[in-house]
């Protein structure tokens, strides 16, 4: 398991666009992944779920990776919740 | 007796056809025990993909027809239906309490829609409405109900419906549908911008449309006025086949212009810019063919927002337009907050006169890290492409040669850095203050331009607030004190070979063009939607005729003397 703080760096926050960009780049890999905002267990290939978090710009949350590709995951979400597109 | 009802005006154009009266299929849902809830689950999944395969054929359809941000809502329904919280739970409930698939999805999609229309954003919001589309997608294949009847038109219809949800209008034949009219829906709702990007008329939000037609009635749409008539009349037929007919002239007329240069008929090139407010403005801007963007105003970045934006957001969004618009140029004003526009996370004290007071480039020479930042961003932006940075309500030569002076400061400090800006930019002022328009033959040996902010201009030159209706009158364009001062600012610029442009409203005025034509203004820039009919008109027009009629328009006493006497000598030619 890996588990880092990120403090999320995108303009509009992980709204739209970046929440489907980064289901897409989760469900690429095999490990389970989870967000935790204020406590808030939120399921990394859900859609519906990281809407619903409603994570704005510079908020901090806790990505968690778990699984045969946990390092290679962190490292392209992690990208992902950073950098624009 | 015909009917009229009225809505929002949502696209323009008419149409005149039979109502199609588009239902939402029966989706009534039962809950059944079941037995076996294996061959359930597999049930859910055999629907689950004939839906993915719908909408995977929709995208490919969309990206070929619409463009591919109009197929972006679609891949976000697919995301939805290969959400595992989504079909997991189904699953889950359907094997732990023995339900049914239909009640199961409803059930755990309903609580989804629930959750986000509570949220107060209204994005949001709308993602509960792509839920439901997608649902109802899928419950359509479980109950064995045919999904929307859209795909199946063989005559020419106007749709009549409660809202189109994203599903319907991609399903829109535009060979039949010649228009729709909602019951729901404001001008920016989905269906509304869905009706403009395919030009097809449109009105929406009448509240009771769909109870007031009966299937195949005869119903003319008018999406200029926003109204529908139900079993039109004879003679209201034959006005509105009129008015079609001279819309759809017209519109053919001005498309043949979007690649033209704008020239007046003695060969005379002037550029018609578009004035813009957030980056995505850009595609209109180049679909109403803009040769350049002569106003981008920076506030957006800044509004509806906590803090400051970053310099790499600002980056970014200068980046994008600059691209965009290739060779063209592209005037970007630096921050003009203060007077009525104010940010919530910037305190800014109450004002006497807002207008006359700590504002635009007043209020960034004393906030300059605000200042500075932008700076930077434009700065490096400068390298995507053909920037001009232009400084608002610049009154005095000190306050221009500060802005100046600060703006060299940073890109000294970024080229130390090593990194490359551009030598090509240039950097002008906005000439709103009649102390600036006196003064423009002091300005115009240091500016690289001039961009007149006619709505500012004419308030400050008439002393008249263009919010207070009771001095609303004195808002006068064609005045004469206001074009003197147009005509000592062009003179002035074009004395030291500097171009001079407006990006006020007055620009696509169409009676304002023939006499700045004729002062010799140089760009003129207004709102996307203005630039066709302005080269149009440009096209017939004679610069050495309009630059005659100046010495006598500058010496008439009224603005209506002014007036009268445009109107006039347009009947002429």
């Amino acid at each position: 398991m890996v588990e880092k703080k990120i403090v999320v760096q995108l303009a509009q926050g992980l709204h739209a666009r970046p929440a489907a960009n980064f289901v897409k780049v989760a469900t690429t890999f095999s490990s389970e992944i989870k967000i935790i905002k204020n406590e808030k267990n939120v399921n990394g290939k859900s859609i519906m779920g990281i809407m619903a978090a409603a994570i704005g710009k510079g908020e901090e949350i806790t990505l968690i990776t778990d699984g045969a590709d946990e390092q290679e995951a962190m490292t392209a979400l992690e990208k992902a919740l950073t950098e624009q597109e | 007796m015909s009917q009229k009802i009225t809505g929002v005006k949502a696209s323009a154009g008419i149409a005149i056809g039979k109502a199609f009266l588009l239902t939402t299929p029966d989706l009534q849902i039962n809950t059944v025990a079941i037995e076996d809830s294996e061959s359930e689950i597999q049930r859910f999944q055999e629907a689950l993909a004939r839906a993915k395969n719908d909408l995977e054929d929709i995208v490919l359809r969309v990206e070929r027809e619409m463009g591919t941000d109009h197929a972006d809502i679609f891949k976000a329904h697919l995301l939805v239906l290969e959400d595992p919280e989504l079909v997991d739970t189904v699953k889950d409930k359907i094997s732990n309490e023995k339900t049914n698939a239909e009640s199961a999805l409803n059930d755990i999609a309903q609580a989804f829609i629930v959750l986000f229309e509570q949220m107060d954003n209204e994005y949001m919001r709308e993602r509960a409405a792509d839920i439901r589309d997608v649902t109802k997608r899928v419950l359509s294949y479980l109950l064995g109900v045919p999904f929307a009847g859209l795909g199946e038109l063989t005559e020419e219809v106007i749709i009549v419906a409660d809202d189109l949800t994203p599903s319907d209008t991609a399903q829109l034949d535009r060979r039949y549908v010649k228009g729709f009219v909602t019951d729901i829906g404001g001008r920016t709702s989905h269906s509304a911008i869905m009706a403009r990007s395919l030009e097809i008329p449109a009105v929406v939000g009448t509240q009771g449309i769909t109870r007031a037609v009966q299937p195949a009635t005869l119903v003319i749409l008018d999406g200029h006025e926003g109204i529908a008539i139900i079993d039109p009349s004879e003679e209201e037929i034959a006005v509105y086949k009129r008015k079609q007919a001279d819309y759809e002239a017209q519109k053919a007329e001005l498309a043949k212009l979007v690649n033209d240069k704008t020239v007046t008929l003695d060969n005379h090139h002037v550029e018609l810019a578009a004035n813009i407010g957030s980056p995505e403005d850009v595609a209109g801007a180049i679909a109403n063919g803009a040769e350049g963007v002569g106003l981008f105003r920076t506030e957006f970045l800044y509004m509806g927002r906590n803090d400051f934006p970053t310099e790499e957001e600002q980056y970014v969004a200068y980046k994008h337009v600059l691209e965009h618009m290739g060779d063209r140029p592209v005037v970007i004003r630096t921050l003009d907050i203060g007077g009525d526009k104010h940010l919530s996370y910037l305190a800014l004290p109450e004002e006497m006169n807002p207008f006359l007071g700590h504002r635009a480039i007043r209020l960034c020479l004393d906030n300059q890290e605000l200042f500075r930042t932008q700076l930077r961003a434009l700065l490096r932006a400068s390298v995507h492409g053909n920037l001009k940075i232009m400084f608002p309500m610049i009154a005095t030569l000190e306050e221009f040669r500060q802005a100046k002076a600060i703006l060299e400061e940073e890109k000294k400090s970024l080229v130390n850095r090593g990194i490359v800006v551009s030598d090509q930019y240039e950097v002008g002022i906005m000439i709103e203050i009649p102390a600036a328009a006196l003064m423009a033959d002091q300005f115009a040996r240091e500016v690289d331009f001039f961009s007149i902010g006619t709505n500012d201009l004419i308030q400050y030159t008439m002393a008249a607030d263009r919010m207070n209706e009771k001095v609303a009158y004195l808002y006068q364009p064609y005045h004469p004190a206001v074009l003197r001062l147009l005509h000592n600012v062009i003179k002035a610029g074009h004395a030291q070979n500097k171009w001079v442009g407006m990006c006020g409203e007055m620009a696509g005025d169409p009676i304002a063009i023939p006499i700045l034509l004729g002062l010799g203004l140089d760009e003129f820039s207004m709102s996307a939607g203005s630039i066709l009919p302005a080269r149009q008109q440009l096209s017939r027009l004679r610069v050495e005729d309009a630059a005659k009629q100046i010495d006598t328009i500058l010496q008439m006493s009224t603005s209506a003397q002014v007036e009268a006497f445009v109107k006039e000598w347009l009947e002429r030619v």
